[in-house]
């Protein structure tokens, strides 16, 4: 469903160029697991970001459901990022002073039916073991629930595809566990693709396949061997 | 995106940040009262003088007299004695001057008015009966000044409505003996308040007969021994013969004077118009200042909404990238930014019109030194003030929006 063909991504600094990726082809399947890893700077979330619609790529080719991303306008690409799409980030990024319910309900505002919102949002806090803490606002969250909150953003949509940029990069190592058990139980029961960015070996293990990447390349692609299952 | 929903998420946008939107509002109630209050300021300044020359009568002119040059220096003008009760006679001979329809000179002196063991110093003015209706002096009380006693130079007065209340009160001063330089005049009536204010206070001031002015108060001759008139009020026949008229008059009195052609003329004649005109060209002065004190005002508001906004633009910048990220389109985000920012400013408006309405009712009427502030309100001063405000709020709300709303949400949510 993910197709990359010879990706680019160059960032202009006033002399200098910083290639971030330099000709990155790939295919990702629906229902897949994929971790992506490799050393700091190597370019992991930029590529997440041109995956996510939310950069575009200096050159080369991005079809998402057989659909040449470079061709679609800025309206289409808001839909592609509101429906098929959704985004975790190392960061969080949920709106300050905005309950948890609210920013899970961001989504459906931006959608065609935004009638049982709040319900809908609910249920996706529900779904992360949020459901206690609907009206706190994320300075009153820890940042292992404002993760979990970000995640009931990412799939109150029921998004064919999340993609997740360290998710459990500021988290503690139980916190971790549990974000990857619910990211493994998205995969495994609601047939959701998954990508995810870790530096962490053993988050890496819980997925399907392994893309390493060093220097903008990948110089690595193989399905893991003996998988861990992050269940609950 | 729905309606309720851009509504809903704009609200949640200014509530989330009270201090942010109520700030925002000062600065344009702050801007929108300055402006109506200093131009209703203005406004009232302007209707207050010309309803003032209007309230010496209709279709005017004047006659006064001019500079004369002696061997090449030239006076002030003004300064001469030229005019005479001649003069003025054959301005009123209807046959040479059809234009004309009536004609009242006048002559003043200051001098000391003392009733009883009260006195004043104001300016007598002489008169013909004339005068009454040609500058619009209506009689409250009493009589004005007749015929008969122009002609025996009666020693009669017609006082001013602030002179009578000056000397005699609440006693009615008709019938009432008073005395000017040691001589014993009667008071024959009471002029109605103008309730003038500013230049000339037409309630101040005493009116006798011409010929009682020029032999008692005032000596001042023409070069031939004539007795002079300082002023000559002629009244036109209509408005559309006031280019007419003046070439009569003119006319006339270059003859009686013996003007060469190519010559100055010894005297001026002024259109009521022309006062009008010079006295409202040279208040746009002081209008133009007070809407460059309301404009810096406006600005400063407009300024400060720009701060508030910028100082928050990180924040706000990082928000856009959020909502493009999960699938906010970009007019989505500028609705929602025009929206916020519209309220703001109609809000500020709205508080800023009560405001400066409030101001300018409270400081009109309020009397410094002799001239009173006049306010006069406009829907043109509301609707400026508030376009302009609109205008600055949405302006300096919707940029930072716009400017965020085109980045890509990547750069949005990275933007420091
Ligand atoms: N906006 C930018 N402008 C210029 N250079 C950038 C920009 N964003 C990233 N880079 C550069 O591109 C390279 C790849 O960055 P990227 O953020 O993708 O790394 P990463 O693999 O995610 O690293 P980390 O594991 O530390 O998050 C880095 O060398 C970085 O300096
Ligand atoms: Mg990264």
């Amino acid at each position: 469903m993910i197709q990359l063909h010879g990706i680019v991504k160059t960032y202009q600094m006033d002399q200098i160029q910083v290639q971030a990726l330099r000709n990155i082809s790939c295919h990702i399947e629906k229902g897949e697991m994929v971790a992506i890893m490799g050393p700091s700077g190597c370019g992991k979330s930029t590529l997440m970001n041109i995956l996510g619609c939310l950069d575009t790529p200096t050159s080369g080719h991005y079809s998402l459901d057989g659909v040449e991303v470079a061709m679609l306008s800025d309206s289409q690409l808001a839909e592609v990022r509101n429906k098929k799409i959704g985004f975790v980030f190392q960061k969080f990024n949920l709106l300050p002073r905005t309950s948890a319910v609210d920013n899970v309900r961001l989504p459906l505002l931006y959608g065609s039916d935004g009638n049982n919102g709040r319900k809908r949002a609910l249920e996706a806090l529900e779904r992360v073991g949020l459901g206690q803490r609907a009206g706190h606002k994320p300075n009153q969250l820890s940042g292992g629930e404002q993760q979990r909150v970000a995640i009931a953003r990412a799939l109150v949509n029921n998004p064919s595809i999340i993609l997740a940029d360290e998710p459990t990069g500021n988290l503690d190592s139980r916190s971790s566990r549990d974000i990857m058990g619910l990211l493994s139980q998205l995969n495994r029961d609601d047939r959701i693709t998954i990508v995810l960015v870790t530096h962490d070996a053993e988050v890496g293990s819980q997925a399907q396949r392994i893309i390493s990447l060093r220097d903008g390349q990948i110089i690595g692609d193989s399905p893991v061997q003996n998988r861990k299952d992050g269940g609950i | 995106m729905k309606a309720t929903h851009v509504v809903r998420t704009a609200g949640t946008g200014l509530t989330t940040n009270k201090m942010r939107s109520t700030l925002t509002v000062l600065g344009v109630v702050i801007g929108v009262a300055s402006v109506i209050a200093l131009l209703s300021i203005g406004r009232g300044t302007q209707v207050a003088i010309t309803s003032n020359i209007q309230s010496m009568g209709t279709n005017l002119l004047f006659v006064g007299p001019g500079a004369v040059s002696q061997s090449g220096v030239r006076s002030a003008a003004g300064s001469a004695a030229t005019l005479t009760m001649d003069d003025a006679a054959a301005i009123a001979d209807s046959t040479a001057a059809p234009a004309v329809y009536a004609v009242a000179p006048q002559v003043q002196a200051g001098a000391q008015i003392v009733a009883g063991n009260q006195n004043t110093r104001t300016q007598v003015i002489g008169v013909t009966p004339e005068y009454s209706w040609v500058r619009n002096f209506p009689i409250e009380r009493g009589d004005f000044v007749s015929a008969s006693q122009v002609q025996r130079a009666s020693l009669v007065v017609v006082l001013g409505n602030s002179v009578a209340q000056t000397l005699f009160g609440l006693q009615d001063p008709v019938g009432q003996p008073i005395r000017i330089n040691g001589l014993q005049y009667e008071v024959i009536g009471v002029l109605k308040s103008k309730g003038g204010s500013g230049f000339g206070n037409s309630d101040d001031q005493v009116i006798a007969p011409i010929t009682t002015v020029q032999r008692r108060l005032s000596n001042q001759r023409t070069t031939s021994g004539a007795k002079t008139v300082q002023q000559i009020s002629i009244q036109v026949a209509g408005a559309s013969q006031n280019e007419a008229a003046i070439q009569q008059v003119t006319a006339i009195l270059q003859e009686r004077h013996r003007i060469a052609p190519g010559q100055p003329d010894d005297f001026t004649v002024q259109s009521q118009q022309d006062m009008v005109q010079a006295l409202q060209q040279s208040t746009s002065v002081f209008v133009i200042f007070l809407g460059a004190i309301a404009g810096i005002s406006l600005l400063v508001g407009g300024i400060g909404i720009m701060n508030i906004m910028l100082v928050s633009v990180t924040e706000r910048t990082r928000e856009i990238g959020i909502r493009k990220s999960v699938g906010a389109r970009r007019q989505d985000i500028l609705l929602q930014f025009l929206v916020e920012s519209a309220t703001l400013s109609l809000l500020g408006g709205g508080i800023g019109i009560l405001l400066g309405w409030g101001i300018s009712r409270m400081i009109g009427g309020i009397r410094l030194n002799n001239a009173t502030i006049n306010t006069v309100m406009s829907l043109d001063i509301l609707v400026l003030a508030v376009s302009v405000s609109a205008a600055i709020g949405l302006i300096f709300g919707l940029y930072p929006a716009y400017r965020a709303a085109r980045l890509s949400p990547i750069d949005a949510l990275r933007y420091e």
